[in-house]
């Protein structure tokens, strides 16, 4: 299973008097899973026993692809995703096609091709894999 | 909060099911030496051109030459619609009074309201993002012209003295990139495709040039706020900007076109209420369903 906090999403979690508090930081400012990433958050800690939870949206700093963690890498990969690669630094105008050294997710060949750099959410580009010619979905790095 | 969401019906409600605060959570505190309601007009400008951007790119569903490209079109609308959720909400926050008043009882939050009821004159966008589409030439030319303008502003306004403007900014630059990108690489292939491509590209980008200058103007509002470090004062970008747009028309061999400024009125431009009549159409389709619900019931 691939968890909010695998996700980097979920920043942090404390107990404030008897109020537990979790701070989780969007994907992308328009990201429209934020209110049931927060309305499953108050449900399983209601249903751990805490009856009292404030979810605080932490902006700062800004999610990175990056903070995913191995385990949620490896759940990405048996979800048929492909993993984001390390972001790079540079931002400068890209005018050729992005490149990414990928493997299809689910046969693990590196001959890929780019379809999309959107995919059906803002966070994935969409893929085709050359070998199994099947398609799936990169998480892009940012 | 916990149930509230659930226990009460939202199935009727016309603004949809999140109606918390956006800003929960992030520290508003004013910085000095700021006057509020100049914070509030730029958040309000940088709010508005994003929201009237994402209206005109979200008209472009199910009209793309490619699904991808729907995709890709809806996913750029939603990026901007985030980012002026959070500025409109900034806006309200800083300065009560620029939100519309609405009904007694009225549940929709500040951010909605100030989206959804004002009219044309009330709204600071630069007159790029209002103007009718055309083709999807057009749409590649303006998404390129505003995406590379508003990524060198975020690209600043990520050290500004107000929290909420900064993250904003650091988060948004990343997803402005990829506007530019995407736009900048369609450019290069219709100016490189068939010769209609060509000339349909080259149509748009003489059309749109005129609104570009509007991009890179500083108006009193923005000069105040970078004096305070807030905000950014849009002419100590203007060369970047230039420089990328020569970038990708040098490697488009596309020239730079020669059109003057579209004029103002009295020298008001869309961030100071003018604008063309295509803004009231437009916003005329994106408030009519809650202009008509202002209690957010049916």
């Amino acid at each position: 299973m691939l968890t909010l906090l695998d996700l980097g999403v979920l920043r942090s979690v404390e107990m404030e008097d008897d109020v537990v508090v979790a701070s989780i930081t969007p994907t992308y400012l328009g990201c429209p899973a934020m209110a049931t990433m927060r309305d499953d958050l108050v449900h399983r800690l209601n249903d751990a026993g805490f009856g009292r939870v404030e979810v605080r949206v932490q902006l700062d700093p800004p999610w990175s692809s990056d903070w995913i963690t191995d385990r949620g890498r490896r759940a990405l990969r048996e979800n048929g995703l492909s993993e984001p690669g390390n972001v790079g630094r540079s931002v400068g105008l890209s005018l050729g096609p992005t490149r990414r050294n990928l493997y299809c997710p689910r046969c693990g060949s590196p001959r890929t091709r780019l379809l999309s750099e959107f995919g059906a959410t803002a966070c994935k580009a969409l893929y085709r894999c050359d070998e199994c010619l099947e398609p799936f979905e990169h998480v892009k790095e940012i | 909060m916990n149930d509230d969401l659930f226990g009460g019906d939202s199935s009727q409600w016309a603004f949809g099911t999140d109606f918390e605060d956006p800003l929960a959570g992030v520290d508003t505190t004013m910085v000095d030496d700021v006057v509020a309601d100049d914070l509030a007009l730029y958040c309000l400008g940088l709010a508005d051109d994003a929201l009237i951007m994402s209206q005109r790119l979200s008209e472009w569903c199910s009209r793309a030459p490619e699904m991808e490209d729907d995709v890709a079109l809806a996913n750029l609308a939603l990026d901007l619609l985030g980012q002026a959720r959070l500025l409109l909400a900034r806006a309200a926050a800083a300065s009560p009074s620029v939100v519309p008043v609405l009904p007694e009882g009225s549940p929709v939050p500040p951010e909605d309201a100030l989206a959804f009821f004002r009219s044309a004159g009330q709204f600071r966008n630069v007159r790029l993002a209002e103007v009718p589409g055309g083709d999807f030439a057009h749409v590649i030319v303006r998404l390129l012209l505003f995406s590379v303008a508003r990524r060198e502003l975020l690209e600043r306004l990520r050290g500004s003295r107000d929290q909420v403007l900064a993250a904003v900014a650091a988060r948004g630059v990343k997803e402005v990139s990829y506007h530019r990108d995407w736009s900048a690489r369609w450019f290069l292939v219709l100016a490189r495709g068939t010769g209609e491509s060509r000339r349909r590209l080259i149509s748009a980008l003489d059309e749109l040039w005129p609104y570009q200058a509007e991009l890179v103007r500083c108006g009193a509002v923005d000069l105040a706020l970078a004096d305070a470090g807030v905000g950014v004062d849009p002419t100590t970008y203007a060369g970047a900007v230039d420089a990328v747009l020569g970038e990708v028309f040098a490697t488009s061999g596309v020239e730079r076109p020669s059109r003057g400024p579209l004029a103002g009125v009295g020298g008001r431009l869309g961030r100071d209420g003018v604008h063309t009549e295509a803004l009231s159409l437009l916003l005329a389709e994106m408030q009519v369903v809650a202009r008509a619900h202002p209690r957010g019931r049916w």
